[in-house]
């Protein structure tokens, strides 16, 4: 293994189709119009001196080392601007030309330290020794050499003695990555690059990397580079931070990684990458990472570390005890959106055939289990329909409840290069965004409605397409189903989802909305991408099947620049959810219900695989305060910490009698597990994980596992131990199994994935190379499915007591729950959560920026740090959920998504207050009465109020009811509840049940 | 009585603005009804402030006066010149561009009506976009701005490119030291420049116009915004703003312009894409010069063939020179091309102010070449001027006596394009400031010899290998001065 070189080309590659043939030094080359001179002589194997230029940055001319002479014209061109003409004869190399390079080296080098700290990763001396450059003549005076570092950056640092002033790192900063928080300061000898007169960590700089991996010098190096010293390996794999899925060179020395560059190459990111993914993989190595396998009897002892036979055999007995005491359904597992798709599917194939039971659930479940749900009533598929290199071919935008360049940042460059090609945007979100305003960026719309009213946003936006006579009748007859196309048209013009009846609830002015729809229904290509901000609701599910309607009766499905997409949280979201993750689904998200299926998994696994969904994870924890469920196995999750109404969550938990619980990190759940497993960092893995846009990327292993074991391993080592023979002898094997089992994944194997680059499943006999774009001619499901989708309004409201609407989301530098990133530097740039309030609601309560509040809810209360902004609107407060301590989900509620069970993180009824620090809380508010009983009620209900009451409703509701809910839920509701407190729908889907 | 009191700059800065007031007072004390007009100088800038009187039609003028002179002049006993129209050092001069400039009263549109304004415009609005652009690529006219290139081809280009906004740019970033043209019209003739605007907005489908001027003319920036608005009836469709620059040179290089239109850093950008095609926020946009864009009316108002008549060889039309520098009588002259050097300095400019003879004179601004007087029999016109080392750029001549030194005018060149470069391209930016030492160098004597041959070195590579004209001709004044005067950089010696 050796340092992977990926080639520079100079200048990007033509988009042109016409071709042109030009005679360089002698050798005829045929590039695309419009290539530029030096990146066809690159082509043909001509190497053009050069220091501005590079293939990920337009060309910019200004170093004058790619000179270059063309017959028939005067002067000494530069290349990289130069594009060739048919017939072109060029010559790169002349007496002349040698003069004039090694004079611009001599100037270059006239300010210039004799020698770079970062040796060789400086390119000036290599340069003007290839060019020729013996002595420098110059005696100068003036010089840059006394310039003090800067230091700040925790990761790079900025030496502007070694700059060269080529603008690499500001072109980089305002093409790629879209921030502009570099220029260049002064003119002529005192043009200095600068982050804004102030230091890289007080400015605009977001850490990107992208200037740092562009710079021709040591200018702007990897702190790494100096302390470490230079790489001698590269591995490329897969970042395993958000949905994006960038593809980095792990640069290695011995088995120290001296640093992640973003790969050209890369499908997901061409290049680019984040904060994160650049630089804060540092936890894989903090000490407070676990590598002994722990157990305890009770979680009141201290771990005792043990080996890998003894905690697993320790495991397996308790598990078996638990479902010997309480029957077979009594245990359960958790799959991780953070492991491959191999690992995921030995866990749930460890919990249908080792533990005989479907209750698996994911943590895609808190998430995206919506946009699974929605996507599959209306197209047919859960999955997003684009790639993410369509949004190049927008014209309009519409992001609803995502925040890209926070949460999913290169994606969010990619989309801010579009909006500032002239793409529309429209901002659908209760915060003012990024997007809505930042450096060449603005929204045209910002619908900044109410926490909890999505819906009645996306009805009126589908109202003012149906009743203005904008939606694309010829998409609409060639590609829906027609019946449901007309009931849903008839529901969608009613009055009461016009913008005007909507404007009540939403408080967005119907003028705005009408706006936006004409705006998005009139665009060539309009496309929508949506975030959490959409599934996170009580009508999650709802909303999802609103934006696939929009998308629909607008035509804007099935080619480049146009569908929906969700964006999703997690490195592997979309996979873990692929791999059967879910209670009542198979891989391939094929339903548990169907014999077929089952077969195929029955003959490979040689056991039967009930037919019956298993629980959910809210479920599980309310059967565990039940008595009922009493053993789990939870990889790589941290349900206490990321989980709605926390003092629920750790009473379940605090129920169970084996909790088992793998993990890097001894994680707020470990505080409630009897055995500790220790898990694999992204750099250990050897797999794959899926992205937002269904792209299979390759991890591989760029250090051995510091566990001394794969966590697929682990899961076949329990599984034997529980009594079933599970064996691979590679993570490969595993997708072979993967791919012999599941139709969209037919044509995947790890050897393809090495050799031909990532694919976008499906990949199968009808795309052998995968599916870029889905549904391009029909969808998956046949006919589009438009679906009712009437607003009900969330049960979580606001009274005098909790008069606010709190909502959450993330920050750039911080990730999740944290476990990673607040064992990274990157806690320089956000240390704790805060919570965002309107100066109006400030004023009222006495609260000042920067001081202590409370925040209280029905659920619970907490303790952090007001900020005063007007990013949110008065009445609406915002919060992270990064750190533990200010422990968010204490407040969140187990209201969730009637559908799926997606937990309503978006909206919670809280008071704020004014707080000293240390006061006493206690953090949950005490829970009565029958809790799984009061929330089976509350979502049968729910479930009926959602699906609107045309034709006969309860047919619906009880298909529902078998599809996805437990039988022992489905017996509670029969036979615990008392009907008065159900719904009339409820009752007669009940009885609809009974009699199947 | 109409009495006309220049109230442009250049008057200005001579106190004409004391004397208006002090001849308003005396009128009034006499109770006498005059119309005071300030109109903008005539360009004989020694005379100024030179007050007219117009009498049965006829003006008379009265030269540099003073608030004192008021009594003087309005009694008819301060010393006349003489009648204006008769005035030689006018009336031999051959005004095109210039017609209306220090004549009319600069913001009155009947003014302007009444002597030829928006003939042009008119005949234009009858004409097809083609018969525009060839009427104006039939005359010859070249840019003015200093590189000369033909103003009907780039309308061509401009005209024939399809986008759904063009837009027109008047460049009058005028930096060049020693000149003075734009704004002298800009100040005395605004209407014109509008009407010439107007005309190429038509020639080439643009709606949008913007003129750049920089930030120290704030004179001319007032009088173009209100000539705008009342000009606007007769501009139809055609929007057009002024922006006002930040006190950077080369942002008179037209790419960095165009970047500080777009509100960023005044940097050069490469080309191609040719401005032409991919101009203002990257549309098809005409560039052209104050003086360029002012010919323009007159060419349609009286013919292409007329224009052409004027000129020499591929030098057609006038040139409007600017005589500035140690120089008895400076100022505005506008002659056909091919007047010699010689005629403009010693002629028009009647030698040095100091009356020592002439030792150097450099045309064309501060990346001009310093010419001696071998080379004052010069033709000025663009292919001469070449051919003899220089260029004629945008007219300007500034005259040294013999007590000049070459070697430190060679310095300031360097020296000027050290603070002015935009900072991008290597050979200007690091080039420009070891250009200013290493002569410091050669004036310091030290290894001169070796110095001389690194400075020409750095000549070559400033020259063949800048990004823009900025780098690429600051080794003109400093090769001319090294070549046409060596005794200057022998160290002292």
């Amino acid at each position: 293994m050796s340092l992977i070189m990926e080639p520079d080309f100079g200048t990007p590659a033509s988009k042109k189709t016409e071709r042109v043939t030009v005679e360089i030094d002698g050798k005829s080359v045929e590039v695309p119009a419009d290539t530029s001179i030096m990146r066809a002589a690159a082509e043909c194997g001509i190497d053009i001196p050069k220091l501005c230029a590079t293939d990920r940055l337009k060309a910019f001319g200004s170093c004058r080392l790619c000179v270059v002479e063309i017959d028939g014209r005067k002067g000494t061109p530069s290349s990289c601007t130069t594009p060739v003409a048919e017939g072109m004869k060029i010559s790169t190399k002349s007496e002349k030309l040698d003069r004039l390079r090694q004079g611009v080296m001599e100037l270059y080098l006239s300010d210039h330290p004799k020698e770079c700290a970062v040796g060789d990763a400086c390119e000036v001396h290599g340069v003007a020794k290839k060019v020729g450059v013996k002595e420098v003549r110059y005696e100068a005076k003036k010089t840059h050499l006394d310039l003090p570092k800067d230091e700040t950056n925790p990761y790079f640092t900025f030496d502007s003695t070694e700059c060269i002033v080529c603008n690499r790192c500001v072109r980089a900063c305002d093409e790629v990555q879209g921030t502009f928080a570099l220029t260049i300061s002064g003119r002529a000898f005192d043009a200095r690059v600068s982050s804004g007169n102030t230091s890289f960590i007080e400015s605009e700089c977001v850490s990107c990397g992208a200037c740092v991996q562009v710079c021709p010098t040591g200018a702007l190096k990897e702190k790494n580079l100096l302390t470490i010293g230079a790489p001698t390996r590269s591995v490329i794999t897969t970042c395993a931070y958000c949905g994006v899925g960038c593809s980095f060179k792990a640069e290695m020395k011995g088995n120290e990684v001296v640093r992640m560059i973003p790969l050209k190459d890369g499908g997901a990111n061409e290049g680019h990458s984040c904060v994160k993914g650049r630089f804060a993989w540092g936890y894989a190595s903090h000490q407070d990472r676990q590598l002994s396998p722990m157990i305890r009897e009770k979680i009141t002892d201290e771990w005792r570390k043990v080996s890998w036979d003894e905690a697993i055999a320790y495991a397996a007995n308790g598990l078996k005890k638990v479902q010997e005491k309480y029957g077979w359904d009594s245990i359960g597992g958790i799959t991780s959106s953070r492991c491959t798709n191999e690992e995921v599917y030995v866990v749930q194939k460890m919990v249908r055939a080792a533990f005989g039971t479907n209750n698996v659930d994911t943590c895609a479940r808190v998430c995206h289990s919506p946009t699974g749900y929605g996507l599959n009533k209306t197209f047919g598929t859960s999955a997003g329909t684009q790639n993410f290199e369509s949004v190049e071919h927008a014209d309009v935008i519409m992001v609803i409840g995502a925040n890209p360049t926070d949460a999913h940042p290169v994606f969010g460059s990619r989309m801010k290069q579009a909006l500032r090609r002239g793409a529309k945007l429209i901002v659908v979100d209760p915060r003012q965004i990024d997007l809505v305003k930042s450096p060449h960026v603005k929204a045209e719309h910002h619908l900044q409605l109410l926490p909890g009213t999505n819906v009645a946003i996306i009805n009126a936006l589908a109202h003012v397409v149906m009743t203005e006579g904008l939606a694309d009748e010829k998409f609409i007859a060639e590609r829906c189903d027609a019946d449901a196309f007309k009931v849903w048209a008839e529901f969608i013009k009613r009055p009461e989802n016009s913008p005007e009846a909507m404007e009540k609830v939403s408080s967005v002015p119907a003028s705005e909305i009408r706006a936006a729809a004409r705006l998005y229904a009139t665009a060539s290509n309009a496309a929508i991408y949506y975030g959490l901000g959409v599934t996170e609701h009580s009508q999650g599910s709802t909303m999802v099947m609103g934006i696939a309607n929009l998308a629909m009766a607008t035509g804007n499905i099935g080619r480049k620049g146009v569908g929906v997409n969700p964006l999703r949280g997690q490195n592997n979201v979309q996979g873990s959810c692929d791999m059967g993750s879910f209670p009542h689904e198979l891989p391939g998200y094929r339903h548990i219900s169907n014999p077929d299926t089952r077969a195929i998994y029955e003959n490979i696994w040689g056991v039967k695989i009930k037919e019956k969904p298993g629980m959910r994870i809210p479920n599980m924890l309310d059967a565990a305060i039940a008595g009922e469920y009493k053993g789990i196995y939870i990889q790589g999750e941290d349900i206490a910490q990321s989980d709605p109404n926390t003092a629920h969550v750790t009473a379940g938990l605090a129920a169970m009698e084996m909790v088992i619980v793998q993990d890097l990190f001894l994680n707020e759940t470990a505080k409630y597990a009897h055995v500790f497993l220790p898990g694999t960092s992204f750099l250990e893995k050897d797999g794959t994980f899926t992205n937002a846009e269904r792209r299979i990327n390759r991890v591989r292993p760029a250090m051995p596992s510091q566990t001394g074991k794969s966590e697929w391993e682990v899961t076949c080592d329990l599984a034997k131990a529980m009594g079933y023979n599970m064996h691979y002898n590679n993570a490969a094997e595993i997708m072979d199994e993967i791919a012999a089992t599941t139709p969209t994944f037919r044509g995947v194997s790890h050897a393809r994935l090495d050799a031909e680059g990532s694919m976008q499943w499906p990949v199968n006999e009808n795309a052998p190379d995968g599916t870029p774009i889905m549904h391009i001619e029909k969808f998956v499901r046949g006919a589009g499915n438009f679906m009712l989708t009437p607003y009900v309004a969330t049960e979580e409201k606001t009274n005098r007591k909790f008069p606010l609407l709190l909502t959450t989301g993330r920050v750039l530098s911080q990730y999740n729950v944290g476990a990673q990133t607040r064992r990274t530097g990157n806690n320089i740039w956000h240390s704790e959560d805060t919570l965002d309030i309107h100066e109006s609601d400030a004023e009222l309560r006495g609260i000042k920026d920067g001081s202590w509040v409370k925040l209280s809810s029905r659920v619970g209360q907490t303790l952090m740090r007001a900020r005063i902004t007007d990013e949110v609107a008065p009445g609406v407060v915002y919060t992270t959920f990064h750190f533990p301590e200010s422990g968010a989900n204490v407040i969140t509620t187990d209201y969730s998504d009637w559908a799926t069970n997606c937990p309503e993180y978006k909206v919670t009824a809280v008071q704020v207050e004014p707080s000293e620090h240390l006061a006493n809380l206690s953090h949950g508010n005490d829970e009565h009465g029958d809790v799984q009983l009061d929330s089976i009620i509350r979502m049968a209900n729910q479930i009926a109020s959602n699906i609107p009451a045309a034709g006969a409703p309860e047919i619906e509701v009880a298909h529902h009811l078998t599809q996805f809910w437990t039988p022992v839920m489905r017996k509670r509701l029969a036979e615990d509840v008392d009907p008065k407190l159900l719904s009339d729908v409820v009752k007669k889907a009940l009885d609809l049940v009974k009699q199947s | 009585m109409k009495i006309f009191i220049p109230g442009d700059s250049a008057a200005q800065s001579v106190g004409s603005d004391l004397v208006a007031v002090a001849i308003a007072a005396e009128a009034a004390k006499r109770n006498l009804d005059i119309t005071i007009v300030r109109n903008g100088t005539r360009g004989a800038l020694w005379l100024e402030p030179l007050v007219e009187i117009e009498r049965d039609g006829k003006r008379i003028g009265y030269s540099n006066v003073s608030s004192d002179d008021a009594a003087a002049v309005l009694d008819g006993t301060y010393p006349s010149i003489g009648e204006l129209d008769s005035f030689e050092w006018l009336t031999k001069q051959d005004r095109v561009t210039y017609k209306r400039v220090g004549i009319i009263d600069p913001l009155s549109i009947s003014d302007y009506e009444a002597h030829g304004g928006f003939v042009g415009l008119a005949k234009a609005q009858k004409m097809s976009k083609a018969d525009i652009v060839a009427e104006v690529t039939e005359s010859g006219l070249r840019g003015r701005g200093g590189a000369g290139f033909p103003a009907g081809i780039k309308w061509k280009t401009v005209m024939e490119a399809s986008a759904d906004q063009k837009y027109i740019c008047c460049n009058a970033d005028e930096g060049d030291s020693g000149t003075f043209a734009d704004r002298i019209l800009m100040e005395g003739d605004p209407f014109t420049l509008i009407e010439g605007m107007a005309i190429a907005a038509l020639a080439v489908g643009a709606t949008k116009g913007f003129i750049y001027i920089r930030s120290e003319y704030p004179a001319a920036i007032s009088k173009l915004k209100q000539a705008i608005e009342i000009a606007k009836p007769k501009l139809g469709d055609f929007e057009l703003k002024v922006r006002a620059g930040a006190g950077s040179y080369v942002c008179g290089e037209e790419t960095a312009m165009l970047e500080s239109l777009e509100g960023k850093r005044g940097v050069v950008r490469a080309k191609p894409p040719l401005p032409a095609l991919e101009g203002l926020f990257g549309k098809p946009t005409v560039i052209n010069n104050v003086l360029t864009l002012a010919s323009v009316p007159e060419i349609l108002a009286s013919g292409a063939a007329a224009y052409k008549a004027r000129g020499v060889g591929r030098s057609l039309g006038t040139q409007v020179f600017q005589l500035a520098g140690n120089i008895k009588q400076g100022g505005i002259v506008e002659t056909g091309f091919g007047i010699t050097l010689d005629e403009l300095v010693n002629g028009y400019g009647a030698g040095t102010l100091t009356g020592k003879p002439i030792r150097a004179i450099q045309v064309g601004g501060p990346l001009g070449a310093y010419f001696g007087k071998d080379k004052l029999q010069t033709s000025a016109d663009y292919e001469s001027m070449i051919e003899a080392g220089g260029m004629l750029g945008h007219g300007g001549i500034v005259v040294f006596d013999e007590s000049v030194n070459l070697a430190k005018q060679a310095r300031f060149a360097m020296e000027f394009c050290s603070i002015e470069s935009c900072g991008k391209c290597t050979p200007c930016r690091i080039g420009s400031t070891r250009g200013v030492e290493t002569i410091d160098l050669i004036i310091s004597g030290k290894d001169v010899a070796k110095n001389k041959e690194l400075l020409l070195d750095l000549c070559e590579v400033m020259t063949e290998g800048s990004l823009c004209a900025m780098g690429g001709l600051t080794p003109m004044p400093v090769k001319s001065a090294l070549n046409n005067f060596p005794e200057d950089f022998d160290g002292g010696k």
